[in-house]
């Protein structure tokens, strides 16, 4: 049998399910799917510090740097502030659940409900 | 602490046939054995301490009694937070293998099958027989969550399932079974020389071998010996028989057939009949039908060994036993639970061999200490993670001695 001519869709492929119902670990189903995605996560951030222990690694070998010059480097005024406002945005978008929960508070909306009833009166 | 740690997922040894893992495919894996260990290691003794601490007290004073079955326990700590989310980690640690193992294997797949193709060709060690049907214990689910379980095809005579096994065994087993994951039948080999240091035992056959990679080791060392691997799976053994040919190991052949239904071999034809983690995967009513067929085909003076985790028993705590039924219950090993609450000797027994002639010993995982430090052995607390087995076998008594037997 010869490989066939359109390749396999192995993304999509990959994510089948196993035959058998899955046990639901949490009354709230969305706590079983959050737990899906952030151990996922998790296992990306693992990966992505390893292929930055192997780049610097790789880069101290051919004399590019020294480890220790990452662990000792110190910025500038100017990268010290262009640094600290990009863990400021990062920050921001990790937690806007939160921020805006709180704003929420602040502005006691109405249900939309409301709205759409009022709208079509008025 | 450094002793614990496992090998990264680079020293495992790049046969042929495994599926090439790029860098980041690597490093997923490194992170599913360090994240497996901490699971059933560190946090794992957080089950223990839920129970002792709230669910046997609630327990006991709903009841006014301690639980008296591993069920009770299980239906109790399913209600427990702890347990929940302990369980729903462990899940998605078994379902990310799975899904890791799958991207690595399905974007190569073409490379993968037309290599199999070719060295099954080649090799003739390949016998696959249309007419085996899948047993329904093999297809009620997805045996250890693995879609597809061992049968499955993503197109015809594809070798996903096997090559998906075989690339991610290292994550679950915290990279305990060595270079090839071969550590279980490197330790059965290591058993038997010990045991019988003279032995040449000259037809070998290994039921419900997957992908060979138990019943290769013992073919390498008796290469004297023709080893006959069955399998009623030809996804698997497609990959398994083209894997024993990359690694140049010809004394065996991987063939189609059903343990349940061994008459293509006539009494007698065996001095060795092996299954390893095997028995789980079967079924109430066909564990007994394969052990009376390996009986059968089993020589007088043969050996019978079966690599198993320890059966429960009366001496073992019903909080291990239930720690032990986990994967029965979420990592889809429905057999799991009846299968090690039974009494194996006399199983055993009923399929004709005496209990004179049965042992039990315990072996642990075979591998190359310099690369693949010894597993985490910290007795019960790890409640079957570790490579450690129970090997149940007997020697199969010669005509006299069953004569004098009977």
């Amino acid at each position: 049998m010869s490989a066939p001519d359109t390749p396999l869709d192995w993304v999509t492929l990959s994510g089948r399910r196993a035959k058998g119902r899955r046990p639901e670990y949490f009354d709230e189903p969305a706590l079983d799917r959050l737990y899906s995605t952030v151990f996922a996560l998790a296992a990306e951030v693992s990966a992505l510090r390893e292929r930055q222990d192997t780049l610097e690694r790789l880069l101290e070998a051919r004399g590019t740097l020294t480890r220790a010059e990452i662990e000792q480097y110190v910025p500038d005024r100017e990268a010290g502030r262009e640094r600290g406002l990009a863990t400021q945005a990062y920050i921001a978008r990790i937690m806007r659940g939160f921020q805006q929960e709180v704003e929420a508070m602040a502005a006691s909306d109405p249900p939309i409900m409301d709205v759409v009833e009022r709208l079509s009166r008025e | 602490m450094a002793s614990d740690l496992p090998p990264p997922y680079t020293a495992m040894t790049r046969h042929p046939m495994m599926p090439r893992v790029n860098h980041d495919e690597a490093a997923r894996f490194n992170f599913l054995t360090h994240f497996n260990r901490y699971l059933s290691g560190t946090i794992g003794a957080g089950n223990k301490l839920a129970y002792e601490k709230r669910v046997l007290p609630a327990f006991r004073a709903e009841h006014g009694r301690d639980p008296e079955h591993r069920y009770e326990i299980r239906d109790a700590m399913n209600r427990d937070p702890w347990h929940r989310m302990w369980s729903a980690l462990k899940r998605n640690s078994m379902e990310m293998r799975q899904h890791f193992g799958r991207q690595v294997v399905l974007r190569q797949l073409d490379e993968l099958d037309a290599m199999a193709r070719q060295y099954n060709e080649h090799s003739g060690q390949l016998e696959l027989d249309p007419a085996i049907a899948q047993p329904p214990y093999q297809t009620a689910v997805d045996i250890h969550c693995q879609p597809g379980g061992y049968h499955g095809e993503e197109r015809p005579g594809d070798v996903t399932v096997g090559a998906n096994y075989d690339v991610g065994l290292f994550a679950t087993t915290g990279g305990a079974l060595g270079g090839l994951n071969d550590g279980g039948g490197q330790a059965v080999v290591a058993w038997v020389k010990a045991e019988r240091p003279d032995w040449s035992p000259r037809r070998i056959l290994d039921i419900g071998c997957t992908i060979g990679h138990n019943a290769v080791p013992i073919a390498q060392a008796f290469p004297e010996a023709e080893v006959i691997a069955i399998d009623t799976a030809a996804a698997s053994l497609r990959y398994g028989a083209a894997r024993a040919a990359a690694l140049g190991v010809k004394n065996i052949r991987f063939v189609q057939a059903s343990g349940e239904d061994l008459s293509r071999w006539a009494d007698g034809t065996f001095d060795w009949v092996q299954t390893t983690m095997f028995l789980h995967e079967l079924s109430a009513k066909a564990m007994p039908r394969i052990l009376a067929e390996a009986h059968r085909v089993l020589a007088p003076g043969g050996l019978i060994l079966h690599i198993e985790q320890p059966q429960y028993s009366d001496d073992m705590p019903l909080f291990e036993q239930f720690m032990r039924d986990w994967d029965a219950f979420n990592n889809n090993e429905p057999f799991w639970s009846a299968m090690h609450g039974q009494d194996l000797k006399q199983v055993m027994a009923e399929a004709g061999f005496p209990r004179e002639c049965q042992f039990v010993a315990g072996v642990r995982a075979v591998v190359d200490p310099e690369i693949f430090p010894p597993s985490p052995d910290k007795g019960e607390e790890d409640y079957g993670r570790a490579a450690i087995w129970n090997a149940y076998g007997a020697w199969k008594p010669l005509a006299a001695e069953a004569q004098v037997a009977a």
